[in-house]
């Protein structure tokens, strides 16, 4: 008896997280339940029923991905990443999606290329640097990661998908972080990418420049790295503008709304402040779970998938928020614990990139139905609606269980 | 993200032990926890702000929301004639109205309405244009829907979102066309009719009176609509009552009796000669009440119900013979012979004739006045006649002269002091007040001081030139002359203040002179030779005056002013055809105004409203 609980306990590696992993999915199930009950039916109302599928599915896929040893699993990387990247190509010529090219679909199956592609990069960049002796300082010497989350990234945002673009960038700077690249060079790295932001303000962009010229004299890295950071820093502050332009205007409303949602109460602002009308009459204990009146009668856009979160504010009011809020802090704190218990390099960097992107996740989903995010259509992990990205997410589930049974 | 940390953690040019990794991780992972907690943190307190501190505000903001206020239309006052015969009433009905939404999803509702509810391109984008500039409140499309294509949208409800279908009452008008013009009809309120005082309280969609009784006592029939509140989704569908907010039910319009006479309008209706266009009016002289009023051509009000369709608007408005004008009311005429009687007041009131005066000139068939004969409408001459002749004969000639001998000032002083240039007053919107020249100024100013002679006078005399007036205006002074009480204000409501209301002018003839008048009309209409004779009445005595206008539209006009009976008058009566034949002109107005007063002194001798007494009359 004692030997086989201990056998499923080493099997799982941390049965508590994935206990926890499994406990949020259920309640994604409610969720989405909740979210289908509307006064005027709407197909929403069976999500919960191909949702539960679903969870069956990924409980299958974590029990095999998670007797695959990671050794194994490292050799295979290349090819899977390969196959993401291919997919990724394959959905921008034949994809098909509202307003986006983001789905495949074979057999009467819709698929997500992108949610494939998260984990193959993750998979990528922990065998990249995972291998090596020594974390790099130089950030030239860093190309190879560079190019493994750029190739999906240009992808991603070709479809458009800013999102989950996005998260491609998170997730190199987690696996860079974690490979034990000097904040500096990760610094130096990220500074263009903030020129970018900063670029529509020339006075801004300015005091920034003024800010990484300093910095990079005070820490004299190499000559041909300062020139590149510098370089960088200027072009992109210079494309801001031009790239700016090139957004499909939906997209450039999302972010002109997420600065003032006033600017558009009925148009791109409306999902925003039905969001904020649910949550905020939600009070401290809610309307009581499938009570609340906003869902109800469908002024949350997207309630079983991107907007999920404000029903649970609704619903389940403050407490209920913060009760999920620390369910996900337990449950990624124990991510970065394992991740950093792990003497498999491979493994390790794996397991705090999958955090980096599921925290990624959580912040700008539930940071978007408040306002805090601008709306980019990511979905919440374990709670939204949708097959591929809870596949993926247990897969990921899966990959952190072995590496904390391998540890 | 500072650099002196960096620093320590790699050593190039070392290899690290595993201890070191595990010091890096350790510190990396307490920092990544540190980003963690605080971005939950911060994600806890934006909650906080919105379900704790602004509760009370977003929960309002969500009742908003989802709350419609739909506007329940009160049921309109009936209306009753003086019998108590139902004039206009309500019968329940289906109104369709869209809820406010995206103007998009209205118009392609529209669309799919079209076929059921027979909209044409026009009046989708018409009505498209009424949903967009008044956002927020629901635009009525059709207040009379048949229940089949209530049946037929209510099947199809998925397609039919924004579509609130609601029974509300419908306005009928069971006598039809024969009341158009006075009781008017109803239609839904325009954006001009919002902008007036009166209607601050309306709203858009709501129905109101367009036109005569309907809308001269709008505020009275309209009522005060109540409000019920519905739960609507995000798309703007009803989803079902809005239990915590109670409705507020319909106040209803009050009822209203007029002193119409029903069979009048339906006799009228049933006599008028339907190539021609004309008006007959009839009051009873005592009280001033409106027994009819009736124009033709005429209309349906109840096409109006249920917004009337463009091409039938313009058809009514495009018509030639004009159908929606009043010509009782707001239509004006040379009054012609029937202003003798006018005349001969201003004359006797003077004390420049008598009722048995002569004027110098016999008739022969014209007066030469200047250098040119003012014909009388008698070729070979009416030869010497009196006063009382020359009315029983409508001889033009003898008025000619009683005229000069008024004298132009005397004239216009006197006839405007009989108050022939203005309104009656009568409680009717679009009354036209008849038009007389209050002054020689007047002429001066028209033709300028040289540009008129003083043969103006001649024509003023017979009804011509210069004046015109309306069929209730003649109906009026006839009233005066017919009673010798001051002249009573017409009016269409049964109301004692309205009964007590009297004019401030005054015919001021003495009760002699007066019956001298009304003895003279009494032969018109009872003497062989009268111009009305063939008219007469077996049974009472009918007195008026005939009158043969000529107008530059065409054939005369024919009219006749008169009342009944001579002794004790309770009937006014007076009627116009339009351009009528040369050869018989007074045969056209004077029967019909004649069977109308028949038909009024017949039925008075029936006891009135008790169906007990009504059945137990033989």
């Amino acid at each position: 008896m004692n030997v086989r609980k201990e056998g499923i306990a080493v099997r799982l590696g941390d049965p508590l997280f994935v206990a926890a992993a499994l406990t949020l999915a259920l309640f994604g199930i409610a969720m989405i339940y909740s979210a289908g009950l509307t006064e005027i039916r709407t197909p929403v109302a069976n999500a919960w029923k191909r949702q539960a599928v679903w969870l069956a599915l990924s409980v299958i896929a974590f029990a095999f991905a998670s007797r695959v040893p990671l050794r194994w699993l490292e050799w295979a990387t290349p090819w899977i990443y390969g196959l993401s990247i291919l997919l990724l190509i394959a959905v921008l010529v034949v994809g098909s999606g509202p307003g986006t090219r983001s789905w495949l679909k074979f057999a009467g199956f819709s698929f997500q290329p992108a949610e494939l592609a998260k984990l193959a990069t993750i998979l990528m960049l922990a065998r990249s640097l995972g291998g090596r002796e020594e974390p790099e300082v130089r950030l030239l010497r860093l190309w190879r990661p560079m190019v493994i989350a750029f190739a999906p990234f240009l992808l991603v945002l070709a479809q458009p998908d800013l999102g989950s673009a996005v998260t491609f960038g998170v997730i190199l700077i987690c696996a860079l972080f974690w490979a034990g690249v000097p904040l500096f060079t990760i610094f130096m790295l990220v500074s263009p990418g903030v020129s970018l932001l900063l670029g529509w303000s020339a006075t801004i962009w300015g005091v920034w420049f003024v800010f990484v010229i300093i910095l990079l004299y005070l820490r004299r890295p190499w000559m041909l790295e300062a020139v590149a950071v510098g370089v960088g820093n200027l072009a992109a502050g210079a494309l801001a503008a031009p790239l700016w332009n090139s957004l499909a205007p939906y997209q450039q409303n999302r972010l002109l709304v997420f600065l003032n949602p006033g600017i558009d109460p009925r148009g791109a602002g409306w999902h925003l402040i039905q969001s904020q009308v649910a949550i905020g009459s939600g009070g401290w204990l809610g309307r009581g779970f499938g009570e609340g009146p906003q869902k109800r009668l469908s002024f949350l856009p997207e309630q079983h998938n991107d907007f999920i979160f404000s029903v649970v504010g609704e619903e389940l009011g403050f407490v209920g928020v913060l009760v999920v809020l620390l369910g996900f802090g337990w449950l990624l704190q124990r991510t970065v614990k394992i991740a950093a218990g792990s003497s498999q390099n491979f493994g390790s960097i794996l397991t705090f990139a999958l955090f980096g992107a599921w925290f990624t996740h959580l912040v700008i989903n539930v940071g978007m139905t408040v306002g805090l995010m601008p709306v980019t259509g990511l979905p919440l992990p374990f709670i939204s609606y949708g097959g591929t990205f809870l596949l993926m997410t247990f897969i990921g589930v899966a990959l952190i269980s072995r590496t904390a049974q391998e540890h | 993200m500072t650099g002196s940390k960096g620093n320590g953690e790699a050593r190039p040019g070392g290899v690290r032990s595993q201890s070191d990794v595990d010091r890096m991780r350790s510190r990396r992972a307490r920092l990544a926890l540190g980003a963690l907690y605080a971005s939950i943190g911060l994600l806890a307190i934006a909650f906080f702000r919105l379900q704790v501190v602004g509760q009370e505000e977003y929960t309002l903001q969500s009742t908003q929301n989802r709350l419609r206020a739909i506007s329940v239309p009160p049921p309109r006052g009936s209306i009753y004639d003086r019998r108590g015969r139902l004039l206009a009433e309500n019968v329940p009905g289906y109104s369709l109205a869209l809820l406010p939404g995206s103007p998009d999803s209205a118009r392609a509702t529209l669309e799919r309405l079209a076929p059921w509810l027979e909209l044409n391109s026009e009046r989708i984008d018409e009505l498209h244009e009424r949903f967009r500039q008044r956002p927020g409140t629901a635009l009525l499309v059709d207040d009379d829907l048949e229940p089949a294509v209530v049946a037929a949208i209510e099947e199809r409800r998925p397609q039919f979102r924004m579509v609130l279908i609601d029974t509300h009452p419908s306005r009928r008008y069971p006598p039809g066309s024969s009341i158009g013009h006075v009781i008017g009809y109803v239609s839904e309120i325009s954006e001009s009719e919002l902008e007036i005082p009166d209607f601050e309280t309306y709203e858009a969609g709501r129905i109101i009176g367009k036109k005569g009784i309907e809308r001269q006592y709008e505020l009275e029939l309209g009522g005060e609509p109540g409000v019920r509140f519905v739960e609507v989704d995000a798309r703007g569908s009803i989803v079902g009552e809005f239990g915590p907010r109670p409705s507020i039910p319909a106040t209803p319009g009050a009822d209203l009796t007029l002193g119409l006479d029903l069979e009048l309008h339906e006799l009228a209706d049933s006599i008028f000669p339907d190539t021609m266009k004309g008006g007959i009016v009839a009051l009873d002289p005592r009280s001033g009440e409106v027994l009819l009023l009736y124009s033709f051509p005429t209309f349906d009000p109840n096409r109006f119900v249920g917004g009337i369709s463009s091409e039938n608007w313009s058809a009514l408005r495009d018509d030639p013979a004009e159908p929606l004008l009043n010509r009782a009311l707001s239509a004006l005429y040379p009054p012609g012979s029937t202003w003798k009687p006018v005349v001969s007041s201003v004359a006797m009131r003077e004390g420049v004739a008598g009722i048995e005066d002569f004027m110098p000139n016999g008739c022969n068939g014209a007066l030469q006045y200047g250098n040119r004969p003012f014909r009388c409408w008698k070729r070979s001459g009416h030869g010497a006649l009196d006063m009382s002749g020359a009315i029983k004969e409508s001889c033009n000639v003898y008025f000619y002269q009683l005229g000069q001998r008024i004298g132009l000032d005397r004239l216009l002083s006197g006839v405007n002091s009989l108050g022939f240039n203005g309104r009656t007053g009568i409680d009717l919107p679009g009354e036209v007040g008849g038009r007389f020249p209050p002054s020689r100024d007047w002429y001066d100013e028209r033709f300028g001081p040289r540009g008129w002679t003083e043969s103006v006078t001649l024509n003023l005399s017979i009804g011509q030139g210069e004046t015109e007036q309306s069929l209730l205006r003649m109906a009026q002074f006839y009233a005066a002359l017919a009673t010798g009480l001051p002249p009573v204000i017409p009016h269409l409501r049964r109301s004692e203040v309205l009964e007590n209301r009297r004019v401030d002018w005054r015919v001021d003839l003495s009760d002699p002179q007066r019956g001298q008048i009304v003895q003279a009309m009494s032969r018109v209409v009872n003497e062989p030779g009268g111009t009305a004779y063939r008219f007469r009445l077996a049974e009472w005595e009918m007195v008026g005056k005939t009158g043969t206008a000529q107008n530059p539209h065409g054939e005369p006009h024919s009219w006749f002013v008169g009342f009944a009976p001579a002794n004790d008058p309770r009937i006014v009566v007076a009627a116009i055809v339009e351009n009528g034949h040369p050869d018989n002109t007074t045969s056209l107005a004077v029967p019909l105004a004649s069977r109308v007063v028949q038909r009024f002194l017949t039925d008075e001798e029936v006891p009135t409203s008790s169906p007990a007494v009504t059945a137990s009359t033989p």
